[in-house]
């Protein structure tokens, strides 16, 4: 009888090899929770920008390791998969270890650290400096969904100004940035416009990144945990970082490049290099640093005076925890 | 009611299974237009297509009411999604999530729920048996998830189809959006894919 067939909640309990393995569920959450998800990250899909409401699920994970950036990842993952995880830009910080580490484990996914190599490539604070093909996934994790928030704090309040495409009072408040300070000052988790319609929070990457989600080939899609909000913004779609006609958008620049692979185009971090009071630049992307000194480029190791940049950001990132 | 064994069989791993054919409905719905195969499913019961089949049984559950278009209901076909997907059938299409339907008598797209402005997820996808898909020729798609244009030919739709495809678009953020079948092969049209028909 070759047509015999399991009932779907049976044949769903029944673990083939790679999850017999570890007894969790492949990619831990359960299938209803996935299709939930799924479905959710389609919506976000078919409207670029718009939050899509969905059913979060409790994590194993401690509330600031990205448990919305988890579950789009869980969702979407498959065997076949080869998984990144960054946190500012770092392959190697404890969150982005635990990370890649908890979907190997439940997933028997490839990891690696490598940009080119990745198929879905998890991240918080940053986009790779490497740019991303279409045949990748970069997935975001977000600790605040709605780029109105500050403005307005009640959801249903929020909600009608999308649905009216009501940005005025966005544009007033980045406006008296440069009615106070010359200059919008937001430097992280600047506001963009998603393929000229809805406002959306970029999650809190450097606004230096901003231009890279502009038709970018590969697909995004970000995921806010505690807020239960999916959104997404398919590829080669319109990403345009909100300015004025008199101040347009610019991104950060640094006098001086990477003192380890002297790098002119990425995004540097500035670390102390000895107890008085050494610092120099570096780049954030750990991967693309690396792979530069291997193909042969040096900085100046921080010898000349260490660069400044140009703009200073508000202390915002720290906070930014994803929930 | 049908005896078990007359229930085509499901997914060989419905965790793998789902997440396989999720990917290709993700990646057809972020680049319009591109062709997936999904053959998961063999033998399915009619008029189901194997690629309706395998996009229902990922992606449709109890949270999800589903309506089948007149020629699209069987014995088979019901007693498989029920079982297989424990989906409520629904009687009226604007109450839908998802939809089966086929090209050569797809409902009036003005039928299906479109969502609101405040809440544009809560619309029906409608799932289009075609009698073929093909790409590098046919109407010329524009839009999000596509470099400049990408073509696709669609065999077995009624005529009017693009007309009310037209009618869709200024709706967003409302809107429908279509998953279009062929046997195992599958493409989708989100409702911010523009349709020329007839471009030189
Ligand atoms: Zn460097």
């Amino acid at each position: 009888m070759a047509d015999v067939i399991d009932h779907p909640s049976r044949a769903a309990a029944t673990p083939p090899d790679t999850r017999a393995a570890t007894g969790y569920n492949f990619a831990y959450l359960d299938e209803q929770t996935k299709r939930m998800i799924r479905r959710a990250i389609l919506k976000g899909v078919a409207i670029p920008g718009y939050q899509v409401p969905f059913g979060s699920r409790e994590m194993p994970l401690p509330y600031g390791w990205g448990t919305g950036g988890i579950q789009v990842t869980a969702a979407v993952i498959g065997p076949d998969d080869t998984l990144k995880v960054i946190d500012q830009g770092a392959d190697d910080t404890t969150n982005a270890v635990n990370i890649r580490s908890f979907f190997a484990k439940t997933a028997g996914v490839a990891t690696t650290e490598r940009t080119t190599e990745a198929s879905v490539i998890q991240t918080r604070h940053r986009i790779p400096e490497t740019p991303l093909t279409e045949d990748q996934i970069l997935v975001y994790q977000v600790p605040i969904p709605e780029p109105l928030r500050w403005l307005e704090p009640r959801e249903a309040e929020t909600r009608k100004m999308h649905a009216l495409e009501e940005y005025g009072a966005m544009h007033v408040s980045l406006y008296e940035d440069i009615a106070r300070y010359g200059r919008i000052i937001k430097s992280y988790n600047y506001p963009v416009k998603v393929n000229d319609r809805y406002v959306m929070a970029p999650s809190p990457i450097p606004k230096f990144d901003n231009p890279k989600m502009d038709r970018m080939p590969a697909l995004q899609l970000f995921g806010a945990g505690r807020e239960k909000r999916i959104y997404a913004v398919p590829p080669y779609t319109k990403v345009k970082s909100l300015d004025f006609e008199d101040h347009p958008f610019t991104v950060e620049s640094w006098e001086q490049s990477c003192a380890l692979c002297g790098a002119g185009d990425s995004y540097l971090d500035e670390v102390v290099t000895d107890d008085k009071g050494g610092k120099m630049f570096v780049c954030s992307d750990s991967d693309y640093c690396e792979q530069r000194r291997d193909a042969g480029h040096q900085g100046d190791g921080g010898d000349s005076n260490y660069a400044t940049r140009n703009e200073i950001p508000e202390n915002e990132t720290s906070s930014g925890d994803d929930r | 009611m049908a005896a078990m064994t007359d229930i085509k069989p499901g997914f060989h791993d419905p965790v793998l299974d789902s997440q396989a054919v999720f990917r290709a409905v993700l990646d057809a719905m972020a680049r319009p237009g591109r062709l997936h195969r999904v053959s998961h499913l063999k033998d399915v019961p009619a008029p189901l297509a194997p690629a309706t089949a395998a996009v229902c049984l990922a992606l449709v559950d109890q949270d999800t009411p589903l309506w089948l278009a007149p020629d699209m209901r069987s014995q088979g076909a019901e007693t498989f999604l029920r079982f297989h997907c424990g989906c409520p059938l629904v009687d009226d299409r604007s109450t839908a999530a998802f939809a089966i339907v086929s090209g050569g008598k797809l409902p009036g797209l003005d039928g299906f729920a479109i969502g609101d402005d405040a809440y544009p997820e809560t619309s029906t996808t409608v799932i289009v048996q075609t009698e073929g898909l093909a790409t590098g020729e046919g109407l010329v798609l524009r839009g999000p998830g596509i470099e400049a244009t990408h073509r696709l030919a669609v065999l077995g739709l009624r005529s009017g189809v693009w007309r009310e495809w037209a009618d869709n678009g200024p709706l967003f953020p409302c809107g429908v959006d279509l998953i279009l079948v062929d046997d195992q092969t599958l493409a989708a049209l989100p409702r911010t894919t523009t349709v020329t028909e007839q471009e030189a």
